[in-house]
């Protein structure tokens, strides 16, 4: 009993609960859902199929995990995602030439240089954001929708209104290639996780993200200086939105100004909620955050293959979103307790009287 | 007593938030037209005896009658509807509206369905003559002083027809000219029939307005008086208990030859001319090394705002500040604490303790920060570090990982105290550090201060409490309306002197 | 006294300047530019706009925020247009849709105050909430073509040689409404003093939490009659209308002088904002060479641009009154 409790305080523990649970769902519901094939080396399945789809949703997490920590809140992403796929794929692109008669595609600019700017675009998008926020004192809702409407119009400058398809190769590799059989975009997740990581418990970064979202007043007393951690999340939440438009048009070989990374932000703050962090700011945990990713995706893949209409996703997620932030809600959760309470009352008296 | 004048009675009123007794057994009577003084320590249980006759809180135990009838206010409306008004120490009003709006919001004359706000103006300003006031009634309120903000409150408080009227402190912030027209205005209230309760820290005040007082003291109700019977001195005995003898003989001792010592003590931190706009005029200040230095003045006199500006955390915008005798930049909290400069805010809750965090990592932060986000300090030494204080400070939390929220008010001051002591300041400023905690832990504070001033620590010590403060500091700047208007050491380190330094006189 | 109305009406009489610096600018620039029937244009295309954005103003002055406003448009036009195309009566629809609209608003409403969440993630989920049921009516576009609709759609009111729409005529009444609300009765007070000072606000005795679901209430209702004229003026609907409306609406009544921080707010000051917005997307249409996107880019820059004078202000404020 005791080992149970101590367990189901480890914040990770719900999320993994819910993922277990979808799993279970998904064993006894979908066929062939757990089935892998490999293919050409590579292997092949729903499961794949999460992992490879979910990965631009988790690096999302990441950053939003330490946003959300500080108290604030990135709507912003999705914009910043249609921005990066824009201009990574109006630089990459690739030009039809040929060569010995043989046609073959080529980069406007090198590839790795590409890719740099790319993310240097989303880091200074990041910062914008943080600027507003922690220099200006705006409200992070406010300074974020600003970037989150005006930024598919960025976007849609960039691209000058059309989609742009690529024709480049090797681009590719990060959203559509394997290693060792298994999609490499994980692997990019999976490295962006561990640099994140030795980032937050190696260093007294992650002691002060959370003390900031605590207590801001305190902090700034104690020698914080909190517009700097605030300047540094947003930062870090546009690269890793940067980071995930290069894996989405790299999987969907395109970069579509309106729809790339449509309403993902509620995913990846829903993400974030099914994590366990407070949505207040806090205490969090960004592990848990990217098995909240994992369930989300999980949810989504196994609403479209039982064959529920996918329309009904987003609102079931925004009902989700809700119930989660409800439970965090003390007054809700007093209100139950006083519910119980007296239904406790009701039931000692029942006895009495009996 | 003519007990047919009996206004309000409150009986056993008892009132606990989770564990923490508040009010145990109190009573309290008011009479028709009298002034009726409300005095405890910080943490005695006035605001929350208030608050449960105002509806702010819900009564756990006791009665209250109103006019022989038995009433439980649940809110702040229901409280002013059957006549009990207050006026809040921080003038509880809306400075976006107007002052006339400030009267009757919530009740505004209305005329075919619609504010009328020509009448509203004219019995604003009726409402406002009154009390001797003539402003144009129409502005936001934000456009006048506090005084007139607090005159608006009075005006709200007795248009609703209000038998009862409470004023929480409301002297702190006005100067003694505003103090004298509110004392009139009280006494012309209470020829009315009104009765006033009036919690305030001045005892001069409450000699020169009160007729009785009721003392609490930790919660519990010490006794109710006439003003003729309680000298100023018993009141004070009666405020602080028992303790107060063993207080003074327990501490006091070795700052009598602190006279001749100042000359020969090393200077730690000079200001010269430091100020800053609106907050603080400039100002010139030495701090020995191992001495305890007092800010005394009222809330709003200063004395925050001038430890801010040592702390960096205020810019200054005049002046310099010389550590050791070399001149200094601190603009930010983060520069005082790499000079070996210690800060302990004045409200716990909003700028001391980070509630979600556990006692070790509050303890903490502050080295960290000064040793810089690259230099993590290792799991293992943070628990050591963290063990080590909670035994030193005797914390008492059954571990270092609890979250701070979950701790008793004294333990997390003393959380943070050890957040400072562990950053080896050479200058504590402590901006009351005893406020709302037991009285054991208050002596705790208090002889540690000695303590690490003895050690060559130099202190800053600001505090309400002038017996406190007479009881740690060797040395006293006094401060009035944001300028330092005295130092007193020696023979001058008396309750008289002090007083009237602060109000003004001679 | 002067001095200071002055001062308090600085920021609007800046949007008026700017609104008239715009309409001469584009005068002087584009023939057929300075027109009355321009002029009135710009409220028919925005009438809409202008709708909600009041109720946005509404829930701004109490300190909170709703950005789902644009998802609600969307869901009450995509509902309507599924509605009349299954041959409901057009009078029944536009009262379920008002009565929708307001329920919407209470349930984000009783959150927020009840179970003190924060209005952000409230209206958030919201907003994907509509959106998501714009979706389950249907994703692709439903034209309206109800008699009915058609008919107001349509509809002229003359005003000296130019004209108006009819759902001009509502957005109207909503803000001379709204002025009345907040300036002459009681609840428009309570919210005024709300945004000033909540705490104070409870103190003094005033009912804030209904206050506050009741703002958000109107909000929806807002939203909804916005949604209305919205399918009055496009005769559509569809799953992606009105993406991003929350941010014009939100800087209409920020362009207008109303505070972020609640307490201050004047629907007149909307109305300037919401007409400024019209003036700028009418000078990029008269441009001709220019995407439509650059709309939304400057609406975004010029909000942020109002925000940094309202900081200026407050700051300056703030120092006078110490």
């Amino acid at each position: 009993m005791e080992g149970i409790k101590k367990l189901t305080k480890h914040q990770i523990f719900w999320p993994i609960t819910a993922l277990i649970l979808v799993m279970l769902f998904n064993l006894f519901f979908t066929p062939g859902f757990f089935k892998l094939e490999v293919k050409d080396g590579h292997l092949f399945g729903s499961i794949i199929d999460i992992i490879n789809r979910g990965s631009p949703l988790m690096l999302l997490s990441i950053g939003l995990t330490l946003v959300i920590a500080t108290g604030g809140t990135d709507i912003s992403v999705g914009s910043v995602i249609a921005i990066s796929a824009a201009v990574a794929a109006s630089l990459v692109g690739g030009q039809m030439i040929f060569v010995d008669g043989v046609q073959e595609y080529v980069t406007l600019v090198p590839m790795p240089l590409a890719i740099l700017v790319t993310l240097v675009v989303a880091v200074l998008l990041g910062m914008w954001n943080g600027t507003l926020i922690a220099k200006l004192g705006i409200q992070p809702i406010i300074a974020t929708m600003i970037l989150m409407v005006a930024g598919r119009g960025i976007a849609q400058l960039i691209t000058e209104g059309q989609i742009i398809t690529i024709y480049y190769k090797p681009y590719f590799f990060f959203g559509g290639g394997y290693l060792l059989g298994l999609p490499f975009a994980i692997f990019i997740v999976g490295i962006v996780l561990l640099i994140i990581m030795l980032f937050i418990k190696k260093t007294a970064i992650g002691l002060f993200i959370q003390a900031s979202g605590c207590n801001a007043s305190a902090s700034k007393y104690a020698g914080i200086h909190v517009d700097r951690i605030k300047l540094i999340v947003y930062t870090i939440s546009g690269l890793c939105a940067g980071i995930a438009g290069v894996l989405i048009s790299s999987n969907i070989k395109s970069a579509d100004a309106n729809n790339a990374g449509l309403f993902i932000e509620l995913d990846a703050i829903l993400a974030v909620a099914m994590g366990g962090n407070s949505m207040t700011g806090g205490k969090f945990s960004i592990p848990a955050s990217i098995v909240g990713a994992l369930v989300i995706q999980s949810i989504t893949t196994t609403i479209y293959s039982i064959g529920v209409p996918p329309e009904i996703t987003l609102v079931v997620k925004a009902i989700v979103v809700i119930i989660i932030c409800l439970l965090q809600s003390e007054d809700f959760r007093k209100m139950f307790t006083t519910m119980s309470h007296l239904q406790r009352g009701n039931n000692i008296e029942n006895k009495l009287t009996n | 007593m003519k007990s047919e004048n009996t206004l309000l009675t409150m009986k056993n009123i008892c009132k606990y938030f989770t564990g923490v007794k508040a009010l145990v057994n109190v009573d309290f009577t008011l009479r028709e037209g009298e002034i009726h003084a409300l005095m405890g320590e910080n943490g005695a249980g006035k605001s929350t005896l208030i608050k449960v006759l105002t509806g702010v809180e819900k009564l756990d135990e006791g009665e209250i009658h109103l006019l022989g009838q038995h009433v439980l206010p649940k809110s702040t409306h229901e409280a002013q509807s059957i006549g009990i008004s207050t006026v809040y120490q921080e003038v509880n009003l809306c400075s976006n509206l107007s002052v006339a709006e400030n009267i009757f919001i919530g009740r505004e004359p209305m005329k075919f369905g619609r504010i009328d706000w020509k009448t509203m103006h004219k019995r604003a300003r009726t409402a406002l003559e009154k009390l001797n006031v003539d402003i144009d009634v129409s502005q936001t309120l934000d456009s006048y002083s506090v005084a007139i903000q607090q005159m608006v409150a009075i005006a709200r408080a007795v248009d609703v027809d209000a038998k009862v009227l409470i004023l929480d402190e409301p002297t702190s912030s006005l100067d003694e000219k505003e103090v004298e027209k509110l004392f009139e205005i009280m006494t012309k209230l209470k020829n009315e029939g009104i009765g006033i309760v009036f919690v305030t820290h001045f005892l001069d005040q409450v000699y020169a307005v009160c007729d009785r007082i009721t003392v609490l003291r930790n919660g519990e109700f010490v006794g109710e008086y006439e003003i003729k019977d309680l000298p100023k001195v018993k009141l004070v005995a009666k405020m602080i208990g028992k303790d107060y003898e063993e207080l003074n003989a327990s501490i006091k001792g070795s700052d009598s030859q602190d006279d001749e010592a100042h000359s020969n003590k090393e200077v730690f931190l000079e200001a010269k001319q430091l100020g800053k706009k609106n907050e603080i005029e400039p100002y010139d200040v030495i701090v020995y090394k191992g001495e305890v230095l007092g800010l005394a003045g009222l809330l709003g006199s200063g004395r925050t705002e001038m430890a801010k500006l040592l702390f960096g955390a205020e810019k200054p915008d005049t002046g310099e500040l010389c550590l050791e005798g070399s001149k200094k930049n601190i603009i930010t909290p983060l520069q005082a604490i790499k000079n070996e400069i210690a800060y302990c805010p004045e409200n716990r809750k909003i700028d001391g303790i980070i509630p979600d965090l556990s006692v070790r990592e509050n303890i903490i932060l502050a080295l960290q920060s000064k040793r810089g986000w690259m230099k993590y300090i290792k799991r293992s030494e943070q628990e050591k570090i963290a063990n080590d204080y909670i035994k030193l400070l005797s914390i008492k939390t059954s571990s270092a990982e609890k979250m701070v929220k979950e701790l008793s008010g004294g333990n997390q001051q003393k959380v943070i105290l050890a957040r400072w002591l562990l950053t080896q300041p050479k200058l504590l400023i402590l901006d009351e550090p005893t406020r709302g905690i037991d009285i054991g832990t208050k002596t705790e504070i208090q002889r540690l201060v000695i303590e690490l001033a003895n050690k060559g620590m130099s202190v800053i010590f600001i505090s309400s409490e002038l017996d406190e403060m007479l009881r740690t500091c060797s040395r006293m700047v006094v401060l009035r309306d944001r300028v330092k208007i005295a130092e007193l050491t020696g023979d001058k380190l008396e309750t008289n002197v002090i007083m009237n330094t602060i109000a003004g006189g001679n | 006294m002067k001095t200071n109305l002055q001062t308090k009406f600085i920021p609007i009489l800046i949007t008026f300047l700017l609104l008239i610096g715009l309409f001469a600018f584009g005068s002087f620039k584009y023939t057929g530019f300075f027109s009355l029937q321009n002029f009135l244009n710009l409220l028919i295309d925005n009438a809409f706009l202008l709708i909600t954005a009041v109720g946005m103003t509404f829930v701004l002055i109490t300190g909170g925020i709703d950005i789902s406003i644009g998802a609600v448009i969307a869901f009450v036009c995509m509902l309507s247009a599924d509605l009349l195309q299954k041959g409901w009566n057009a009078a029944v629809v536009m009262v379920l849709m008002l009565v929708i609209g307001c329920a919407f608003g209470t349930g984000m409403g009783i959150l927020i105050t009840k179970f003190k969440m924060q209005p952000f993630i409230v209206t958030l989920a919201g907003m994907f909430l509509a959106r998501g049921l714009c979706y389950v009516v249907s994703i692709d576009t439903i034209i309206i073509d109800n008699p009915v609709y058609v008919a107001i759609s349509q509809s002229r009111v003359p005003i000296g040689s130019g004209f108006i729409s009819w759902s001009v005529v509502i957005a109207l009444v909503v803000l001379a409404a709204a002025y009345y609300i907040l300036h002459f009765s009681k609840f428009g007070r309570t919210v005024y003093a709300i945004g000033g000072n909540e705490q104070s606000a409870r103190l003094m005795g005033l009912p804030v939490d209904s206050t506050k679901i009741l703002v958000y209430t109107l909000n929806g209702f807002c939203s909804a009659l916005a949604g209305l004229v919205f399918s009055f003026y496009m005769l559509s609907g569809y799953g992606l209308h009105t993406v991003g409306l929350e941010m014009d609406a939100i800087a209409a009544a920020v362009i207008g002088g109303t505070l972020l921080t609640g307490g201050v707010g004047y629907v007149i000051g909307t109305l300037l904002g919401v007409l400024t917005q019209g003036a700028i997307q009418t000078l990029i249409m008269f441009e001709g060479t220019l995407s439509s996107w650059w709309t939304k880019i400057v609406v975004a820059a010029l909000l942020c641009l109002f925000i940094l004078i309202q900081r200026v202000f407050t700051l300056v404020k703030a120092k006078k009154a110490r």
